[in-house]
């Protein structure tokens, strides 16, 4: 089954390299079918889901390269569940408003997009940490030249930039599985992860995994990649960064990180949390200062990021589930910014916040939806974004993993402050006032299509924001074995 | 059982969905209707359980409403969508739905003709439901829930007419303020569940009872961090510069976030969580000297206002101070009591001050949109020194007026004047600084309502504005002469050697003495109050002839431009810490970011650029070629580790 979620998307992206050129709207229907149908398949995974099971479920095993102890493993746990789910639902929104953002080369960019679903679901799969990595370095190909071929002005820097960073990061990390192959003599996780951490060199290791995930994540001051990606993206390429790309590095993080090497991890906490509050207040101080919709939203990013690598590594089940519930809910919520932005940027062909002003008085649904979304970014308790933040900071507040963790988390609590400092200043200067430029009174209220965008995120930010039940429920026994297996003091 | 329990919050809930979903096609009077209508259901309700509560035995009376419904359960962290209808709750909930529905029946007289009239409601009775909320609330993470969604309808409604930056500045600065108090109730709340375990009401005060000792330091720590929030949203020194500004928002907004909701939470929360606070009285000092302070500062502030509703925004601020004050003192029942009180007469008085600048309004315009009130005015229909003589033009109004204000300068027998003695009588028996704080507060109280109804109701009127004023439409006199009648009777909630109001919240607020009237400190009070009004009637009676003549009390000098500018303490926010924050904010981002961080990185691009002139010439801005370049690499590389694994 999970094969089959996985290569889905690649059947598509065949397809469509089998279709005409000229015949776009059967290329667009294709690509959004396919995804459709992996999401579809996911929610089939999602309901036969054991919650209770702590383990992987669903797993497949098959050797690949058997003298290297390489094998083709897939499973999936609560750890991974939400990640899937976020994936293959975020793929068919970024696919829908593709049609108003992205207008030439239709046929290589919906072929691109289809893979980088392909890529990034193997990467939250992979059981295996040869094949993880393989998936891992994939993933970035399509966003390299999504990012070049159909970016702004500025794309070409951009895309390098990009590239350079994670490629980086991946060189060190490709060290350290080959080191943890050879060393362990096989590249199953679950295999290298029963010998506890008992690794010659486990600090040096626990670095070059933490590098490569720290600069994806983004985790300060790893994050300068960030904000040229995301502005020079276009907005479906923002949106699955922002939602899905992201996500790779926190999960990283959990899956590799903790799982791999729980004395360095215990050794780097106290690191990680103060490099994960220091983004929270960086990010958060920075994007008000922006004058870029679009910038301003990928600064955001980093300091939404930063609550969850704070979660990460307070080491107890509340940072934990809570960073993994704000993995869903900066998701969301970043993902429809951007969407909201981009709304924007295709009518006025501008993202200069100063050129606008009072686009609530002349496109009402569309300023209610995104004020929607700047709640939830604002933490907003009713919406998802609050829920998320207080469980991080209730695990945060307890956690044994660095000493004060109280006066830590008030530091990190600041950034509540400074999140509705930056993005109701966003809000106002776009939406509220008085027009400043001519060129707004031609706006014209969102279409049926763009509404369609944005309401099953809007559905989703209020659905964990009333009852999270669920999504924690199906987290509590991986979180809590995981933790337990490392030997961390659960609280 | 459970769904008429929880219904106060429903009606208005479905109130706003309804006008939300159908408005477009109803019309003014079906939306205001319908939204009206809901926020009284509500107080039906509430006023049912109150019924029904009285009728059982006190130690029945509070009830527990689980709806069995997990709203964040992780850990061994659990929170339920739990209710807690008790004494207390119920008490709030009349004050909020009665006074919160008089209110929404006098907007569809004052937004008529708004062209957001539909959404006006919808925020309105969201603003309501998220009160309810608040007060019924059985834990302090959903009472957080209220808290926020409070602050964002202020934000909405205070921002209403958007066009305006002003009014948005406005809604945005109450926000952000709220915020920095919210910081401080978020850690409390952590710090309440790291202590205890629990975030729900009964089992932390029950944990907290059974501490034996006064003082201890955690208690101390939750209670100070609790209080935080309350100085944010009941806009105490120093956090209560959002309030004066959150006048920017149509005139009903603030009778409804001054009187019923919003800025009555903090004193609630206090009550609420009065076991914590009686277990600190390291805390209960604090807050005693903060609430006397913010009832001097902000009362002193309003001496020089000449903004209608200027002057009751800071009166406002000062009267929470009062409030704050009696629950520092440790007297809950009475704070919840001037809390009552207050909503009756501070509604009444913004709502008439509504009424005096929708009549101000008459001549330059039709009757209708307020939006644009304050740009492209010649004069401004809320500065009292182009008012004058309206006691004339609108009758109702100035009695109204006239019983609101004698309720809030405390002249006997007006409510005002049964709640703020048991307050100052308070602070005479325990805290004479405090009690000189109040004491002086309650002077200038007196003075700055007898100079405002001097200025606006008589004399000559001096501008054509005043001139032609005329009294407003029944459908917004009737709930003035409501809010009259309690504010001029209200006081027999709580007669003193009676205290029906004290003795029926004592199980929730954990006790209240009845205290027999003393006759020496509340002749004194009336005394000093009567001698203000009358002063302010003497300073003020020729005072103004023209709109341009200058203040008697500009003979201060110095200290009248200090007070005037309300203590330089919004000035010195604005030039230091938000200046500080653009400073700050764009170093960061300009220099440090791009030329620091990022500068780092492109610098060792460049160098590694120009040094290696192959790499120049594959660089040839094809993206294919560095699509294939990166596969290349990385086959390379996997190769290469794989190759040196197996040689060893």
């Amino acid at each position: 089954m999970l094969s089959f979620i996985i290569f889905l998307p690649l059947i598509g992206a065949l397809l469509i390299a089998l279709l005409p050129r000229a015949s776009t709207s059967l290329i667009r229907w294709t690509a959004l079918g396919f995804s459709l149908l992996t999401f579809v398949a996911s929610v089939v995974v999602l309901m036969d889901f054991n919650t209770t099971q702590a383990g992987y479920q669903f797993v497949e095993s098959y050797q690949w390269i058997p003298q290297y102890g390489i094998g083709y493993k897939l499973g999936v746990d609560g750890i991974s569940i939400w990640m899937l789910m976020l994936t293959t639902f975020i793929f068919p929104i970024a696919l829908w408003t593709s049609a108003g953002a992205v207008h030439d080369r239709l046929k290589e960019y919906y072929a691109l997009i289809l893979l980088m679903e392909m890529a990034t679901l193997g990467v939250f799969l992979s059981l295996d940490m040869f094949l993880f990595y393989v998936f891992w370095e994939f993933a970035l190909v399509p966003m390299y030249f999504i990012i070049g071929v159909w970016g702004g002005e500025r794309r070409i820097y951009a895309s390098m930039k990009f590239f350079v960073f994670t490629m980086a990061g991946s060189v060190l990390m490709l060290l350290a599985i080959v080191f943890l192959g050879i060393n362990g003599g096989t590249f199953d996780l679950q295999a290298l992860v029963a010998k506890n951490g008992q690794w010659a060199a486990s600090a040096p290791l626990f670095l070059a995994f933490a590098i490569a995930f720290a600069i994806k994540v983004p985790l300060f001051p790893f994050h300068s990649w960030l904000p040229d990606a995301h502005t020079e993206a276009p907005t479906p390429g923002s949106v699955i960064l922002a939602a899905v790309l992201l996500k790779m590095g926190a999960y990283g993080l959990i899956r590799f990180n903790l799982a791999l090497f729980p004395d360095a991890s215990r050794q780097f906490a106290p690191l990680m949390i103060v490099l994960g509050i220091v983004g929270i207040l960086y990010g958060a101080i920075v994007a008000f200062a922006q004058t870029d919709a679009k910038r301003l939203v990928a600064y955001s990013s980093i300091s939404h990021m930063g609550y969850i690598v704070l979660g990460i590594f307070s080491l107890n089940q509340l940072g934990l589930q809570g960073a993994l519930l704000q993995m869903v809910n900066h998701g969301i919520s970043t993902g429809g910014l951007f969407l909201i932005v981009g709304f924007l940027y295709e009518r006025r062909h501008t993202r200069e916040m100063a050129t606008f002003g009072g686009v609530w008085g002349k496109m009402p649904l569309y300023g209610t939806l995104a004020l929607l979304f700047v709640l939830s970014s604002v933490g907003l308790p009713a919406l998802n974004g609050f829920v998320g933040e207080f469980v991080i900071l209730q695990g945060a507040f307890q956690s044994t993993a660095i000493q004060y963790p109280q006066y830590w988390t008030a530091f990190a609590a600041c950034g509540m402050i400074l999140s509705a400092v930056y993005l109701l200043t966003f809000y106002q200067k776009i939406f509220l006032g008085e027009s400043r430029n001519a060129a707004n009174d031609k706006l014209i209220d969102l279409n049926w299509r763009e509404v369609a965008a944005v309401v099953p995120l809007l559905g989703v930010i209020f659905y964990i924001g009333l009852y999270s039940l669920p999504f924690f429920t199906a987290m509590n026994a991986s979180v809590a074995n995981l933790l337990s297996a490392v030997g961390i003091v659960m609280r | 059982m459970q769904l008429l329990f929880i219904s106060p919050i429903l009606f208005p809930l479905s109130g706003l969905l309804i006008n939300a979903a159908f408005g477009k096609r109803m019309g003014e009077r079906l939306i205001g209707a319908v939204a009206s209508l809901m926020v009284l259901a509500s107080f039906a309700v509430s006023a049912y359980l109150f019924i029904q509560m009285g009728a059982l035995p006190e130690a029945q009376r509070a009830t527990a409403v689980d709806l069995g419904i997990p709203w964040i359960q992780v850990g061994n962290l659990h929170v339920p969508f739990g209710f807690l209808i008790d004494q207390l709750s119920v008490t709030m909930m009349l004050i909020v739905t009665g006074v919160g529905g008089l209110i929404h029946i006098y907007s569809i007289g004052y937004m008529h003709g708004d062209p957001r009239f539909q959404r006006f409601f919808v925020y309105m009775n969201l603003f309501i439901a998220s009160m309810l909320v608040l007060v019924m609330a059985d834990s302090f993470l959903l009472m957080f829930v209220g808290w926020e969604l409070v602050g964002l309808c202020s934000y909405l409604l205070i921002g209403f007419w958007f066009s305006n930056i002003k009014n948005a500045e406005a809604g945005r600065k109450a926000f952000v303020v709220n915020r920095i108090g919210d910081v401080g109730f978020i850690l409390g709340i952590l710090l309440i569940f790291a202590t205890f375990g629990t975030l729900t009401f009964t089992d932390v005060f029950g944990k907290v009872m059974a501490m034996s000792a006064l003082n201890s330091p955690v208690i101390v720590a939750i209670t100070l961090l609790l209080f935080i929030g309350a100085v944010g949203k009941s806009a105490q020194i120093p956090l209560f510069v959002w309030l004066p500004d959150a006048m920017a928002g149509p005139t009903p907004v603030s009778a409804l976030i001054h009187a019923a909701t919003m800025v009555t939470a903090g004193i609630y929360m206090m009550t609420r969580a009065h076991v914590l606070y009686t277990a600190a009285p390291a805390t209960q000092d604090i807050v005693a000297l903060i609430g006397g302070l913010t009832a001097f500062v902000a009362g002193s502030i309003a001496l020089t206002q000449y903004d209608i509703k200027k002057v009751l925004a800071y009166s406002t601020v000062s009267q929470l101070g009062f409030m704050v004050a009696a629950a520092g003192l440790g007297a809950y029942a009475t704070s919840i009591f001037h809390l009552a009180t207050h909503a009756f007469f501070k509604a009444l008085l913004f709502l008439a001050a509504g009424s005096v600048i929708h009549g101000m309004e008459h001549l330059s315009k039709s009757a209708g949109a307020h939006g644009g009130a304050a740009d492209g005015h010649a004069v401004d229909p809320q500065d009292m020194r182009n008012m004058g003589g309206l006691r004339a033009k609108m009758p109702i109004t100035f009695i109204v007026y006239v019983i609101g204000g004698l309720a809030l300068a405390g002249v006997p027998p007006f409510a005002g004047f049964f709640s703020k003695d048991e307050i100052v009588a308070a602070a005479m028996q325990h805290n004479p600084l405090v009690f000189g704080l109040l004491g002086i507060a309650a002077v200038f109280t007196a003075f700055y309502i007898g100079r405002q109804l001097v200025m606006v109701f008589f004399g000559k009127p001096r501008t054509g504005n005043a001139e032609h004023a005329a009294e407003s439409a029944p459908l917004m006199t009737i709930p003035l002469i409501v809010l009259a009648v309690f504010a001029a009777i209200a006081g027999v909630l709580n007669l003193p050697g009676v205290g029906t109001l004290g003795t029926w919240l004592a199980p929730a607020v954990g006790g209240y003495e009845v205290e027999a009237f003393q006759i020496g400190v509340a002749g004194l009070f009336t005394l000093l109050s009567v001698a203000a009004l009358l002063g302010a009637w003497y300073v003020y009676r020729n005072a103004f002839t023209k709109s341009s003549d200058v203040d008697p009390l500009a003979g201060l000098g110095p200290l009248y431009i200090f007070l005037k500018r309300a203590w330089l303490i919004d000035a010195l926010y604005q030039s230091v810490i938000v200046k500080l924050f653009y400073a700050a904010s764009s170093f960061l981002a300009r220099v440090f970011d791009v030329g620091g961080i990022d500068g780092l990185v492109n610098g060792t691009a460049v160098l590694v650029r120009n040094t290696s002139g192959v790499l120049r010439r594959i660089q040839n801005g094809l993206v294919r070629s560095y699509g294939m370049m990166m596969l290349l690499g990385v086959v390379v590389v996997v190769a290469y580790f794989l190759w040196s694994a197996v040689a060893r």
